[in-house]
């Protein structure tokens, strides 16, 4: 089936487009949605321009979408991007990486039900532990780039996921009830490598803002 | 031993409506096979005291077209749960009725007898686009458009519209215990 993967160059959506292809379909293009609300209830925001090079290194055509962020508004868009995929990709089915946001999944179900196409959520409902243990078997290089929950800081920013990752998160679920793979919006990352890429995306530069517990780390890539 | 019978069409479903129940079962250390309609045969009940038939996505009905496959289910002593289309199938087994009702998302449901060890008002995740009415089936519970938890009259078969694997992983633990 030809499938665009609503894309956001975080674990969550990169791992989905790997699982569709690995299941044999063919990913005809990612779908970006750009927000201006930083606060959005749908869509990723840190590090979302850097799809662009993601793409690249995918060799997979990237349709972008602006959307001013209001909360319906944001759906009208990413309806109009997934309308747009079908007339010029052939698309078949969307692809997401929702995990366990019953609001994110249900829109996107809705969007898709409307237009007569399939929806695949392949990582739904996965369990978080797995999902990173998953991610670091199948040799994702992950960065984190941003946090925004108690008791995360600053430190957090530009770790990669690893073992010792897994490690030091657990811990903090086990204390204060972190969700692990930050789904809860805990934590945003960026994918740098993984099998899909054709090359690995390298850091260039990089510029940390926030305070308390709210923490971004603005990358520059090549 | 629990059979999980999954009704997906595209493999890539089976992460999304067949791997949650398996995750809550493997919590609750129940055992389990799985197997998908089409390759069901005399050996896959053997060792099985009950059975779950899963759900799957909004746009696919191919399940359907492929109800002789089920009539199994008629002569079945083992109590069944079907989820979403593994109730549509249940319901169609027994002279029931497709009804066009969609519900897509968190869902206010009303469970008015106790049904699983689950009563009262909760969310849950319903993901339809068809309803099934079967006058041999008893409403446990219901949403405002439509019967949420049905029971046959007679047979230990349970059917939910909704998906207990997102938000009421009890109901389907209660389930094996029965």
């Amino acid at each position: 089936m030809k499938c665009a993967v609503l894309f956001s160059g975080g674990k969550d959506s990169v791992y989905a487009t790997y699982i569709a292809k690995k299941s044999g379909h063919k990913i005809s293009c990612l779908i970006s949605i750009f927000s201006e609300n930083p606060e959005s209830y749908m869509f990723h925001t840190p590090s979302i321009t850097k799809v662009e090079k993601q793409a690249e290194a995918m060799k997979t055509p990237l349709l972008i979408q602006k959307t001013k962020g209001e909360k319906e508004k944001e759906l009208k868009d990413l309806k109009s991007a997934i309308k747009k995929a079908i007339e010029k990709y052939k698309i078949e089915a969307v692809v997401t990486g929702a995990v366990e946001s019953a609001y994110q999944a249900s829109r996107v179900q809705k969007i898709c039900n409307d237009l007569d196409i399939e929806c695949f959520n392949p990582l739904w409902q996965k369990n978080q532990l797995e999902l990173l243990k998953d991610l670091i078997k199948n040799n994702f290089e992950i960065v984190i780039t941003g946090v925004f929950a108690y008791p995360l800081d600053e430190s957090w920013l530009g770790k990669k996921i690893d073992g010792d990752f897994i490690e030091r998160i657990k811990e903090l679920y086990e204390k204060y009830e972190i969700n692990i793979a930050g789904e809860g919006g805990e934590t945003e990352s960026f994918v740098l490598n993984c099998p899909l890429f054709e090359r690995e995306i390298v850091i260039a530069d990089k510029e940390i803002s926030g305070k308390n517990n709210s923490w971004k780390m603005e990358i520059e890539v090549r | 031993m629990i059979l999980i019978i999954k009704i997906c069409k595209d493999s890539l479903h089976d992460p999304e409506f067949v791997k949650p129940i398996e995750d809550v079962l493997k919590r609750n250390n129940i055992d389990f096979n799985t197997v998908h309609y089409r390759e069901i045969t005399e050996d896959s009940f053997e060792n099985i005291d009950r059975i779950i038939i899963s759900g799957t996505s909004l746009k696919d009905n191919k399940f359907l077209e492929d109800l002789e496959l089920f009539n199994w289910i008629k002569e079945c002593k083992k109590p069944i749960l079907g989820i979403c289309g593994g109730m549509h199938i249940l319901g169609l087994m027994f002279n029931g009725e497709l009804m066009k009702i969609s519900e897509i998302g968190l869902t206010d449901v009303f469970i008015e007898k106790k049904y699983l060890e689950i009563q009262g008002k909760k969310q849950e995740y319903d993901l339809h686009n068809f309803f099934v009415k079967s006058d041999d089936f008893e409403v446990f519970g219901t949403s405002k458009s439509c019967a949420q938890a049905t029971k046959h009259k007679q047979k230990p078969f349970y059917g939910v519209l909704f998906h207990p694997e997102v938000r009421s992983k009890d109901l389907i633990v209660n389930f094996t215990k029965l």
